[in-house]
Parts: C-alpha cells; structure tokens; sequence
C-alpha cells in the first residue's frame, strides 16, 4: 500500500486547478475537423484529401473515461493527436475546463498540454532508445523548470507507483524492459507532468493478456488515485466496455454514436455499432457465429460515400442515406444517447424512422 | 482501494521476476560488448590510434630527420640498413617522412569532415525537424551542390581559390557539407515521427529542448558514423589535390604530395614509389572498416 | 462413383476435392454427394525441441512438444509472445533460421521431416503444407498481381499451363470469395484492401491443395467487422476442402471460433492440449485458468482484474522446474525444481476426449504432494 506523503506531491482530488467546478465538463471538443492532403508537393496542390476526423464532437466529464472505438482509419488515433495539439487541427475548437483554447482569450496550447497528456500504442517507441527511462520521465518536469534532482526524485517515485522498484529500474534502457514493463514507464511519464486528462492511444494493444490485465488495473488504481480523466482509444471493444464510462463510436472520421457504456452495449443503436458488437468472437464454441454482420472491409478515406459513409455497407441503406448525411442526435426514448443514422432520427424521410 | 493491494503485491513478484537480470550492461556496455567480438574492426581501430600516435610524437617517434637530403642515398630499396622504408627521390628517409606526413594528412583527412559534421549535419537536423519550407529550401541548395562530382568540386574550388593548406581544408569542407547533409536530414526526418518525439511535444517543452534531448543524441550516431567513412575518402582527394599541386607545397611531408614526387622515380624504383599510395590505402580502408564495425556495434536493436 | 465430364475436363482440379462437395465443385459442376471419409492422420509432432545455438550459449524455444492432427481437424496453438506458437509453426514449415537445431520428429501425411534435406522440404511445402501469415501485405510480392502469383506457385508445383493456371486462379479467388475475383485477378497487392489482401493470401495457400494449412494469427491485424469474415471464411473453407488446420492465436475468443482442439503453450512447452469446449468450460492447467480470468470480457466491468503476476519468463534464463511455477499461485517447492512430465488425462465427462498436461497437480507424483507450498 503506498502512503499518502507520496500522493501529496501529486495531484489530489480538490486541487486549485478546477476552474469550472464539478459540473463543467473537464473537455469539450467541437467540430473537430482535421484532412490530410495526399499527392502533394513543392508549389503542386495535392490532387485528393483524406478526411480523416471530419466534425468530431463530445465532452467528457471530471472522473470519467471516454472510449473511442473503431476500426483502422476512423480516425481515432488523428483525433487523440488533434486533441494535444501533436497535429494541428484544421477546425474546430476545444474548451478546457471552461476555458477555450486558442490565441484569442482562454488558455494556450502550451497551457493545454501541461494538464493533457497522451500514453503511446508502442511501447517502444514511445521511449527515446538512448536515454535511461529515469531520464525519460524526468525531462517533461525538467523542461518546465524543476530542478533536475528533484525531477529524478520524482520520477523515480512514480516508477514506484507504476509498479517497478526504482533501484532497479531507473537506470534502464527501454530495451532492457518487456513491453509490459515500457508500457509501465510511459505511464510515468504521462503522470510526471501531473496532467487532470490522460488520453489513452490503443495504450494496451500491442500487450500480451496476462500483461493487459496488469495495466488496466494499473490504469483503474492511478485513476482513483490522481483524480484522472480518461479518453480511452482502442480497437478492444472488450476493454473499452471494461474501462469506459462512456463510449464514442468512430466511423471514417465521423461520430456515428456515442451513449453511456451499458446503454451502448446493451442497445446499439446505429447499424455500425450492431455490426461492430456482434463481429466480437463469441467466446463460446457450442454457440458460434453463424454468419458475418458486415461484408466487405471498411472503405477508403481518401474519397467516402457521400450522405452516410456507412451506406455502402450498412443493412438499412435507403436513397436518402446517399442524399444526406445524418445529424448526430439524441434517441428519443433514450436521451443519453446519441446516433447519426437516419433510420433511428424523427422525421428524416427513411422509411424506419420513428414518428414524432 | 481495492486496486492497491492487488496491484502492490504485483510490482513486488514484478521486481522478482526481473531481478535476474538485474545485472544488464548500459548502452555503451553493449557496444563495447559487441566491438570486442569483431576483431576485424578492433584492428582497424588500432591501426588507426597507432597511424595518429605516431603522427602526434613524430619528433620522438620518426628515427631520421625527414627533411635531411643525400645525394648519395637516393631511392634507397626497402631494408637498407637505417632506412626501414627506403629513401626517395632526394635520399630523404622514407619512414619519418611518412610519420611526419601524416600529420598533413589526417590533418586534412579529419578537418574537413568535422567542419562538414558540424554545418551539415546542422542544417540537416533543421531541415528535418521543421520540414515544409525550411526543408526544401536546405535540400535544393545541396542538390545544386550534388550535381558536381566531388572531386571535381573540390578541384574547381580550391583552383579557385588558389593552391594552400587553409584552401584545400575549405575545398573538402562544402564537398562534404551535402552528403553529411542529406543523412542528417533523413535520420532526422525519420525520428521526427517516433512515439518520443511526441510524447516530448506533449509535455510542452521548447523546441531546442527537444531537439537537445531527444533528436540530436539519435540523429549523432548515423551521422558520425557516416561522416567517418568519408575521413578516407577525405584523405585520398586531400592527397589528390597536394598531387595536382593545390595543397601543401615541397618540401613539406605529406602523402600526396610524395606520391607526386615520386611519380618520377616509378620506373628506376617502383615499389619506393608505391609506399605512400599504400599508406593512404591502409589508413583509408581502417577509417572505412572500423565506422562499418561502430555501426553495426550501436545499433541498438540488435 | 465417376467424375463428372465437366471435372475431367479440368486437370488442375485437386483429386481429394472431387470428392468432399466442396464449394469449387458447385461452381464446376453438379454437386456429387459427400462420401463418409475415414479418419486419416496428417500430422504427428512428438516430442518436438527447438534450440538456437548461437555464441552467447542455446537458448531452448520449442521443448518437448507433442500433438497429432487428423484430416479436417483444427488445433488452435494459444499462447502469449514468446510462448513458441509461431516457431512451431515454422519448424513444421521448415523455414527456420540456420542456427536453429531442431530434435524429435515431425510426420507430416506419413513422412519425417526432421532431418529432412532442403529439397525433400520444399517439395513438401510445394505439395503438402501451406502457410498464411500475419501481415498479408509483407507475405505478398508487390510488383507481381495475385493473379500472377498464384498462377507461378501452380505452373511450377502442379505443372499447369499458364492458360490452365490463370483459370484456376480466378477459381481460388472465388473460392475465398473475393468480389469481382476477375479484376482482381490482375490488382497488385498494394491495390487491395487488407481483408482482401488476407482472403489473397489464403487463396495462394489453398493453389497448392495442400493437406496440412499452417495458420499465423491470420486475423490479428485485421479489423474487427473483417475478423469475423476472414475466420468464417477460414472454418468453411476448411470444412469443405478437408485440411488439418494448425491455427496459431492469442486472442481465447478466435480459438473459440474456429478450433476443435486447443493446445495451450507456455515458455515453449505445451502446457495444457483438449477438446476446445473442454479448455473453456474446465481449464485445469493453473496457467490456463489464469490466462481465462485475467481475460477481459463482457461483464468484467468495474470489478478488479484477475492479473498473472510478472512477465513470461525469459528464453534464455529457464527456471529449472516449471516454468510456470514463479508465477503460479498453486506452486509448491518441488514444481520450482522439477519440470512436470506430459501426462495424458481420461475423458472427464460426456463426450470429451482426453487431455493432454503438464502439471505436477494432475500427476501422481508422491514428491509434488509432501513438498510445501510455495507463496508466488
């Protein structure tokens, strides 16, 4: 068990840092746009554009994680880049605690990114291959000012919360460590700069189970623990149902639902999201899949369907679908949850459509 | 907290399970255990510490004077008694003038590709890390620079210039500048978009930190491995140039320049007039064996 | 009973396939009905080790592994990284790198292939196995179309003519049901999405006809609505042509889909081998009912997860005993110093067969009983 004199120096729950008190959301994300020209080059206009995040919006409230989840290239990972500012976005804004970020009013980037930080899908490259991992840790708070005893001290304790014995450690070169153990360390790093909002980047994917299991309760403790928000990227739609309060649903760079976990896991509402649910393995071989949901892979982001991207591929597709794209909108019956499909939307012309 | 306890009971059998290999060697540990299995490379690097020694402690180390003429002794063969090496063409001893010549040129063999490293491997990091505009801009120039074949180049420029020591070092330096340049930018250009790189971004640190902490210490190894490949190819166009009679002048020792002079002598005393095109050979293949060796040693990955 | 004329016309068309009502013959020809086919082994692996000897000493990947295979079975070889499940696979396949030195013996369709010369082994991979791999687009060459490359691997293995051979393959890329199979019969690799790539990649596998289809977490780098396909297709594929499948996974959830049996490796041993509904109904290996319980699934949520402590132990540094042992919460003293032998369980219960194990808790050994426990 780890006395409270070392959480001191690290954030605690009612720290002075909470602007907007406990109602604000911690993270408001609005119209999120970001496309990625392809082809281009010196003086030449690029011929095509991917759209990768393509009006991404949602919150994410004190204490809670966010899940994003989808399938490669729906931009999940681009928005947990967008949302630090590793890339900038083309559009959109993003209000921190109440307070917007940009150059006019509100808070800076560089104000940002001391309270958000990011852990890596790859361990390994996440951690720069020359520096022991003590140094590793150190640099952020070093960088800010603290003085590099006191940085070392302090990293070498959050090696300790992470689960490794710094006497060991510290002095280390990543690839000395196992995945687990990096994984571990780049939590560290996260946490050295005492962040309220940690974005999560498919961080225990690349890990084997047994090892997986290790860091989720990992994560949970150091959660409870500092106070943390979580935004949960991953492909796992098992953990991202473990670990998430609420989930957000991806889609060739589009939001196609977002609700509170049971609520979307127990009653998908968008024909994606079904798709997605049900393409799980079934974990049971007397009751086996019978048939895919979907057919087909995921199609390019480089030129998407118009209306729905999801139109080519979904079960319900309707001339109207082709036509317009969806709003992103409450469900009437469950105002927790939110889908851009026009066959759950009032009054959209499909022939599904609830009446008013 | 439930989770504490579970999670503090795994960081101890964590700790045990890892203690075994506790004892791990550091980064330099590892190459140095890897050099010590390549011996090829571990001759090379003595080859060369010895070649330098002796250029530095040429006073105590050359057993005659190398400026000393004997009409008598001329093209003395290899073995004659007092003159391990022979004599040339003005009976000067053959051995210290070597050891003295060396000192020209590694001189110019190393100069050149330091100043290069520095420019260079400078403006490539820079051009790497900003991309865009700043990219091209660098790289274009260079590739104006690339047209020329280098020897040419450096002909032309210290032609230009006018013959001398100083000149020929400027010559060499901005025929290297490109190479050193261009794989400065790639390297760079390829640990730009590493995890750690971003992960650094992320904690809000300034620029120069960055590049000081993270991209510089990746991007030096490629790079001065690199750079010390081009020591030998420094030292032969270096002696080139002291053989078109751009370099150092008589009766200074350099090796070029006794390749030049001796040029007349190849057919009364052929082996006599080799002796400095093999030094320059073995000086430049050990440069050029002993950075493939580095390189293979540092890599980390393996 | 006779071919059809419409199959004598097609001399490409794989013997054993005439006769199973497979998929390819309802596009060739009226379908013949199903004859009974005898159970008929096609792989025996025993007591299979892998060493790889270098100058910093061996290092022991594979040891003492040892499973049979009938035709049309699917053993489905679960492990984390390091565990030796894809060695395995690649020892059977016979593409180990030159320090490897490999004892036991393989049988694949009667014959023994440790030992084996090169030639003897690729005539074997030309004919008798085939394997899929993880990263489709690596296993592709990408300046050849995947029409060119299955027809290369029949013109030279079944002596086809291209004309003969590029039908065939537009066949096989129906077969895995790849839409519009004739276009993409002359796409590159690169023009191919990665579920397309992956089905391309089967379809090469299958050109040769071969008995025995090596697997190599074929599903792990795809999508998950593409998952599901690809494994669908894979099990329905296999049904119909009849192979014995060695499918290597991580994921307990894949194994479930498609396995028949489940072997269970740990530290380059087979840990725990039995009918797959036996495996996830009543793990009694410690280390596979741990892998279960620190699984995350469905209706986990909230609750603390069930972790292995540590890592897997490291290749080169074995503990003498059980290798599991360090990490197991039912160690005693003497499973730290004695590795358990591979003992053979009865059927426990209707309908299963026996299990395959390695664990002192299961044997009979009077030593494992006196000795104390061990707190992990």
């Amino acid at each position: 068990m780890h006395d409270t004199s070392q959480a001191a120096t690290l954030p605690i729950a009612d720290d002075t840092r909470d602007r907007g008190g406990p109602m604000q959301p911690l993270l408001i994300v609005e119209d999120l746009k970001k496309h990625f020209p392809i082809g281009g080059g010196f003086l030449r206009k690029a011929p095509s554009v991917v759209r990768a995040v393509d009006g991404v919006s949602f919150h994410v409230d004190k204490g809670r994680t966010l899940g994003i989840v989808g399938e490669s290239g729906c931009g999940k990972s681009t928005t947990a880049r967008l949302l630090t500012h590793l890339i900038p976005p083309d559009a959109g804004s993003i209000v921190f605690d109440g307070d917007p970020v940009g150059p006019y009013g509100g808070i800076t980037v560089a104000d940002l990114r001391k309270q958000m930080q990011m852990v890596f899908q790859d361990s390994y490259s996440s951690l720069n291959p020359r520096l022991p991992i003590v140094d590793s840790i150190a640099f952020g708070p070093k960088a800010h000012g603290t003085p590099t005893r006191k940085a070392r001290a302090d990293a070498e304790e959050l090696l300790g919360l992470v689960g490794l014995n710094p006497r060991q450690f510290a002095r280390r070169y990543p690839h000395q460590l196992s995945g687990g153990q990096r994984q571990r360390v780049n939590i560290a790093r996260a946490l050295a700069m005492k962040p309220r909002l940690v974005v999560l980047d498919e961080a225990v994917s690349a890990l084997d189970k047994s090892v997986e299991a290790q860091v989720l309760n990992l994560l949970a403790r150091l959660k409870e623990q500092f106070s943390l928000t979580y935004i949960f990227i991953s492909h796992d739609l098992n953990v991202v149902q473990y670990i998430s309060d609420r989930v957000l649903v991806m889609y060739l760079g589009e939001v196609v639902e977002i609700g509170d976990v049971d609520d979307l896991y127990s009653a998908p509402s968008h024909p994606y999201t079904q798709a997605l649910l049900s393409s799980r393995p079934s974990m049971d071989p007397a009751r086996r899949r019978i048939a895919p949901p979907l057919t087909g892979d995921p199609p390019n982001p480089v030129n998407p369907p118009s209306g729905c991207r999801f139109r080519t591929r979904c079960p319900l597709a309707e001339p109207i679908c082709a036509a317009r794209a969806p709003e992103l909108a409450a469900l009437p019956d469950r105002p927790g949850q939110s889908v851009a499909c026009h066959a759950r939307g009032v009054g959209t012309g499909h022939s599904l459509s609830p009446a008013a | 907290m439930a989770h504490a306890t579970t999670d503090t009971a795994l960081a101890g059998s964590y700790g045990a399970a890892a203690a075994a290999a506790a004892k791990t060697p550091g980064y330099w540990g590892g190459v140095w255990r890897k050099l010590r299995r390549d011996p090829v490379t571990v001759v090379c690097m003595a080859v060369v510490l010895l070649i330098v020694l002796a250029a530095i402690f040429a006073p105590f180390v050359a057993p005659n004077d190398p400026y000393a003429t004997s009409m008598t002794r001329r093209l003395k063969p290899i073995g004659t008694d007092g003159h391990l090496l022979g004599t040339d063409e003005l009976g000067r001893d053959m051995l210290s003038r070597l050891i003295y010549g060396g000192r020209i040129s590694l001189f110019t063999g190393l100069t050149p590709v330091f100043l290069a490293t520095l420019i260079g491997g400078g403006l490539g990091l820079l051009a790497g890390y900003f991309g865009g505009l700043v990219n091209t801009a660098v790289m274009r120039t260079m590739d104006v620079f690339y047209a020329f074949p280098s020897v040419l180049l450096a002909v032309a420029i210290s032609g230009a210039l006018g013959a001398g020591l100083l000149n020929v070092l400027i010559a060499l330096t901005v025929v290297f500048i490109p190479p050193i340049c261009r794989i400065a930018e790639s390297v760079t250009t390829q640990i730009r978009t590493e995890d750690y790189v971003d992960a650094a971004r992320a904690t809000g640190a300034s620029t120069p930190r960055i590049i000081g902490t993270h991209i510089l210490p990746n991007v030096l190894g490629p790079v001065f491995i690199y750079a010390s490949s081009l020591i030998s190819v420094s030292i032969v166009v270096a002696s080139g140039l002291a053989f078109l009679g751009l370099g150092v002048s008589p009766p200074q020792a350099d090796w070029g320049l006794m390749l030049n002079t001796l040029r007349q002598a190849i057919y009364i005393a052929p082996v006599n007039a080799v002796v400095p095109g093999v030094m320059i050979f073995i000086t430049s293949m050990c440069f050029n064996m002993m950075s493939d060796g580095l390189r293979s040693a540092m890599d980390v990955k393996d | 009973m006779p071919a059809s004329p419409a199959l004598s016309r097609q001399p490409w068309l794989p013997k054993r396939w005439r006769s199973t009502g497979s998929r390819l013959e309802a596009l060739v020809a009226p379908t013949p009905a199903p004859a009974p086919v005898p159970s008929e082994r096609i792989l025996h692996v025993e007591d299979l080790g892998v060493r790889f000897v270098s100058r910093d000493g061996d290092v022991s990947i594979l040891n003492g592994v040892t499973f049979s295979l009938d035709r049309g079975e699917v053993l489905c070889l679960l492990g984390e990284s390091g565990s030796g499940k894809s060695v395995t696979l690649r020892t059977l396949l016979g593409i180990l790198p030159p320090t490897a030195r490999v004892s036991g013996r393989m049988d694949v369709d009667g014959q023994n292939l440790v030992g084996a010369s090169e030639s003897e082994l690729r005539r074997v991979r030309g004919s008798k196995i085939a394997m899929i791999f993880q990263e489709p687009a690596t296993a592709l060459d990408p300046v050849f179309t995947i029409g060119h490359q299955i027809g290369e691997t029949l013109v030279e293995h079944k002596g086809l003519s291209w004309a003969d051979a590029r039908a065939r393959a537009l066949q096989l890329l129906e077969l895995v049901q790849i839409p519009s199979a004739r276009q993409r019969l002359d796409a590159y690799p690169h023009e191919l999405s990665g579920g397309l790539k992956q089905r391309a990649m089967i379809a090469l596998a299958l050109s040769c006809d071969p008995k025995l289809l090596l697997a190599d977490e074929p599903t792990t780098a795809l999508d998950a609505t593409v998952q599901i396909q690809v494994l669908l297709l894979l099990r329905e594929l296999q049904r119909e042509l009849g192979m014995a499948t060695v499918f290597v996974t991580h994921d307990l959830g894949v194994a479930c889909e498609i396995a028949d049996r489940v072997g269970v490796m740990y530290a380059g041993r087979l840990v725990e081998g039995a009918d797959v509904a036996a495996i996830i109904k009543d793990p009694l290996h410690p280390y596979t009912q741990a892998l279960m319980r620190s699984t995350v699934q469905a209706g986990m949520r909230g609750k603390v997860l069930d972790a292995i402590p540590g890592s897997p132990p490291d290749l080169a540094m074995l503990p003498p005993g059980c290798s599991f042992a360090p990490r197991c919460r039912h160690a005693r003293a003497h499973c730290l110093a004695v590795a358990p032998d591979l003992i053979r369980l009865p059927g426990a219960g209707a309908g299963h067969s026996q299990r395959d194990m390695r664990c002192h808790i299961h044997g009979d050994e009077e030593a494992y009983r006196v000795s104390a426990p061990v707190t992990a």
